[in-house]
């Protein structure tokens, strides 16, 4: 809770930074803040109780405070890596407040307790999104990505808002606890229009995690959007996301599941399906990233399809958004760097290798810990996710899984392919800010030695 | 002990050579492979006095939580893989002196860490670890492709990866669905014997989906028709160290895989479908053999030539039979040392005369004899001539599909006819006859050429007149993997 406050108490901070003429000193202002929002985080994660606020609308448990560490830690890297991207800008201190705000959002969906935070949680973290999404200000892509996202963001809204007013109508709680004590209770005769508000829910959240036939506007939004809001996006925003779906089906509507995991299943077909044969034919990278960002979504979506509430699924849900955060900062980060010059194909990565041999090596450390292959992390990442699902009905989607990710490997490669095989057009070497530098070395480290080890996360999230 | 440190010496040393600039990483990499060696001889004569020493087990949790152990441990069967990874090794690099490869830092650095991973498969005593090292060497393999094979490489390398990869997810599925039955005081293990014991335990149904989904695997590995097609391509594509490394050891992870990680977990589903495998590899061998026959590149046609001889492995392994497996083990030994040699044969012809394609070449005989020698020794080993290596296990194996079904056994010895056919015909095409181009002039072998062809001639014949000392750990070995088929 201590971090949710400084991270808005930096919000609020970052508003006043024009007025008060302290534009300069905001990034270590900041970065410091989170440092601190991240270090109290720590403490109360160490404490063996959990701690409920406003009524139990909102309580950081274990789970909450390990997702919150992970968006923390990812924002982090995130603020190193933007640095030029607000020293570009004029508005620079709105877009230090939106990003800040959405993290607000972000926390708070980790640790809601109640269908209004959750409500609240989205739209805080959404809302500054479209904004973001259309920062690029005169660039026609970007603010048409702004503007999709806003029209299909608020309707998903509108979607959850409807189920959890249908929710409310069978249940008569907004809270998760009681909704759930009274479904065990009652659970042969619910009304009907409590499953609809049920699959509302699961379909404003599958926007939400652009999960398909509700990912049309991720593409358009990640390839039009600002390359570093697109990373904002695939990575603080899914890991909340993802958070919240966790704890909104597997406690709430865990009794239930029978209604809503097969249409889960077949929702997480369809993403991977879909994803990885889009993707495929992409030559923007951008758009080849969002495509793998849906299909990661379904691999994640399989933990909760497995619904067992052990260690077990918990661990790689947090291990996966763990693997894929660190991998996909790393990936824009390499790619925010190399689309500089404004060509987003896959050949702008041509002779990268030549170029710049050690940030072309940790592309490919990326690319293949998103491929999941060891002893990246991504690999264990994959690894838990089938280990979870084995023991489920749902074996034939670890079949399809499969033959997916063999289409994966390719577009991934692709990259790989043409950094290291691909004549280059210019040999100029490319050079990078000291700071991108760090986090991207940073970051692929850290891909590398939780792929080794994988068992200090596990063990450390061992609750 | 000695097992941990056979695995990570390449590993550093590896490391180490991407730091050294120039040809010295070259030298240096020798000199690594070479003590590599020296220490899988070591692990021999230890083996030798006493095969349950406890220098040779290694065990330690890696991720306690879920059962994962970096155990590895050498078995009879594991020494003769390990011994011909790290004899292979160093002639491989030896046979790369007159190559000159662009960042042969990189080159070599890679060649020792696909060593370390390929040990690696062939010590592990758990399924997790197994499939990681199995999964590991394919990445080096893929780099050495891409960044130093032929024309296409980057279609072709990528169909490989693609390929490969696929059957092992198959693969870590069927794995993870094995540990996930087993049940030791109540918690689940990755030890190889508990997984045999949980696919022991499992019904005849599950066990058959078990045998498919990492037969899978196995079958791409080696290949077996019709899982080969990644396999010409790829093996004339790559450069000769890589082709070298892929049929000469990794293509063994394969036949390994099937003897240690699939006979002894899934009986049941063997009984069931062995047969249709057997079929499959028998098929393999007459419809690779034709081709053969009718290529027109000679490096391509030791590719499939490869297919032929490991579908009788294959065949001879899914046999169950003890002269089956133990033939398997010999042949694989054997194949692993001749195939070396032919394709090192290929990249000398191809450095001397600029093409590998055998209708223009000829008459290389009269221009130098003792490479005329040299090379119908490698290809008589090849074709499995008596007193070279190749008998043994050819007749082991065929000798062990009979036992299984006579028909079966009648297609799969025309392997020696058909092989004898392409090989000798090759033979006649490069080295006798008139030389077809006149600006072909082949001159003296280099010195190091001269040393890695010795080597492996001596190899062939020595373990062809007295096969004793590899034979009886074969047969030992073998007797242990039978106690756990029945």
């Amino acid at each position: 809770m201590k971090g949710l406050l400084i991270i808005s108490g930096l919000g609020i901070l970052a508003m006043l930074a024009e007025i008060f003429k302290f534009k300069k000193l905001l990034l270590p202002m900041v970065l410091l803040g989170i440092v601190a929002a991240y270090a109290f985080n720590f403490m109360e994660w160490k404490m063996p109780m959990s701690f409920s606020y406003f009524d139990n609308m909102i309580a950081f448990d274990k789970l909450a405070l390990a997702f919150s560490g992970i968006i923390i830690a990812t924002a982090f890297f995130w603020f190193i890596l933007a640095n030029d991207y607000f020293e570009q800008d004029s508005n620079m201190v709105d877009h230090f407040a939106l990003v800040l705000f959405a993290l607000v959002g972000a926390l708070m969906l980790t640790a809601f307790k109640n269908m209004t935070t959750l409500f609240l949680g989205v739209e805080i973290m959404s809302i500054p999104l479209y904004v973001l999404a259309a920062s690029k200000k005169r660039d026609i892509k970007s603010n048409e990505a702004g503007f999709k996202y806003l029209i299909m963001g608020s309707f998903a809204s509108g979607f959850l808002l409807f189920g959890i007013a249908l929710v409310y109508g069978a249940t008569g709680s907004f809270d998760l606890m009681q909704i759930r004590s009274f479904i065990s209770e009652h659970g042969a005769d619910m009304p009907l229009f409590f499953y609809v508000g049920v699959v509302m829910m699961l379909i404003a959240m599958c926007f939400k995690v652009s999960a398909a036939p509700f990912h049309f506007w991720a593409p358009d939004v990640y390839e039009g959007s600002p390359t570093l809001i697109t990373a904002l996006m695939s990575t603080v925003v899914k890991t909340a996301a993802f958070a919240a779906f966790m704890r909104l089906f597997m406690v709430g509507f865990a009794e239930i599941s029978s209604v809503w995991t097969g249409i889960l299943a077949g929702i997480i077909a369809l993403s991977l399906v879909i994803a990885n044969f889009s993707a495929a034919m992409q030559n923007n990278v951008k758009r080849i990233l969002a495509y793998s960002s849906i299909s990661h979504a379904a691999f994640m979506l399989m933990v909760i399809l497995a619904n067992v509430r052990s260690n077990l699924s918990v661990n790689a849900l947090i291990y996966y958004s763990l693997a894929y955060s660190l991998g996909s900062i790393a990936a824009f980060g390499i790619v925010y760097n190399v689309t500089k010059k404004g060509n987003e194909n896959v050949d702008a990565f041509n002779g990268l290798a030549k170029r710049n041999p050690s940030l072309a090596l940790c592309m490919a450390v990326a690319m293949l810990s998103l491929a999941g292959i060891p002893i990246t992390s991504g690999f264990f990442a994959k690894y838990f996710v089938f280990t979870a699902m084995i023991g489920t009905q749902y074996k034939w989607l670890l079949i399809v899984a499969i033959l997916t990710s063999a289409v994966g490997v390719y577009y991934y490669l692709r990259i790989v392919i043409a950094m290291y095989f691909k004549k280059q057009d210019t040999h100029e070497p490319l050079p990078i800010e000291r700071s991108n530098i760090l986090v991207i070395v940073l970051t692929t480290a850290a891909t590398i030695a939780i792929g080794i080890v994988p068992g200090i996360v596990a063990e450390m999230f061992a609750f | 002990m000695l097992t941990a440190l056979l695995i990570l010496f390449p590993l550093l040393a590896g490391l180490l050579v991407f730091f050294v600039k120039g040809n010295a990483a070259r030298n240096l990499a020798l000199g690594f492979s070479i003590i590599e060696f020296g220490l899988a001889i070591g692990a021999y004569c230890l083996f030798k006095h006493n095969p349950d020493a406890c220098m040779l087990s290694f065990d330690h949790a890696w991720v306690k939580s879920l059962g994962i152990h970096f155990s590895v441990g050498i078995d009879g069967m594991g020494l003769l893989m390990v011994l011909l990874t790290t004899f292979l090794v160093p002639i491989i690099i030896l046979s790369s002196f007159k190559n000159e490869y662009s960042n042969p830092h990189n080159f070599y650095g890679l060649i020792l860490l696909m060593q370390m991973a390929l040990i690696g498969v062939f010590t592990a005593n758990d399924g997790f670890l197994f499939y990681v090292f199995w999964e590991l060497a394919l990445i080096p393999i893929y780099f050495i492709c891409l960044l130093w094979g032929g024309e296409d490489r980057g279609r072709i390398t990528f169909k490989f990866f693609v390929y490969t990869l696929f059957g092992s997810l198959f693969m870590l599925v069927g794995l993870i669905y094995l540990y996930n039955h087993t049940n030791v005081d109540g918690l689940k293990s990755w030890a190889v014997q508990d997984l045999y014991n949980a696919g022991r335990a499992l019904t005849e149904t599950q066990q058959s989906a078990v045998f498919w989904m990492i037969f899978i695997a196995f079958a791409i590995k080696m290949p077996v028709f019709p899982f080969h097609t990644w396999q010409p391509d790829t093996y004339v594509t790559a450069p000769t160290q890589g082709t070298m490394m892929l049929s000469g050891i990794m293509l063994k992870m394969g036949t390994f895989g099937v003897i240690k990680w699939l006979l002894p977990i899934v009986p049941l589903g063997l009984e069931k479908w062995g047969f249709t495998a057997i079929v499959l590899s028998v098929v393999g061998i007459i419809y690779a053999s034709i081709i053969a026959i009718s290529q027109k590149d000679f490096k391509r046609l030791i590719a499939y030539s490869s297919i032929a001889h490991v579908g009788l492995i294959s065949a001879g392994i899914l046999s169950c039979t003890q002269q089956g497996i133990q033939g398997a083990i010999m042949q694989m030994l054997a194949h692993g040392v001749n195939v070396v040699g032919l394709f090192f044969i290929a990249d000398i012809l191809f450095r001397h005369t600029g093409t590998r394609e055998m209708d223009k070449l000829g008459g290389i005989r009269g221009m130098n004899g003792n490479f005329a020698v040299l090379f119908l020794i490698i290809l008589l080993g090849s074709v499995a001539l008596p007193l070279t290596n190749g008998f043994v296990g050819e007749f082991l194996l065929i000798n062990g599909v009979y036992q299984f079904n006579a028909t079966i056994a009648a297609f799969a010895g025309l392997t020696v006819i058909l092989g004898a056919v392409y090989m000798l015909r090759a033979y006649q095409k490069i080295m006798l006859g008139d030389r077809n181009d006149s600006n072909v002039a082949f001159g003296s072998l280099a010195g190091t050429d001269k040393i890695v062809l010795s080597i492996i001639c001596i190899v062939i014949v020595a373990f062809g007149i007295y096969p004793k000392p590899l034979n009886d750990i074969a047969e030992e070995a073998v007797k242990t993997i039978m106690l756990n088929l029945k």
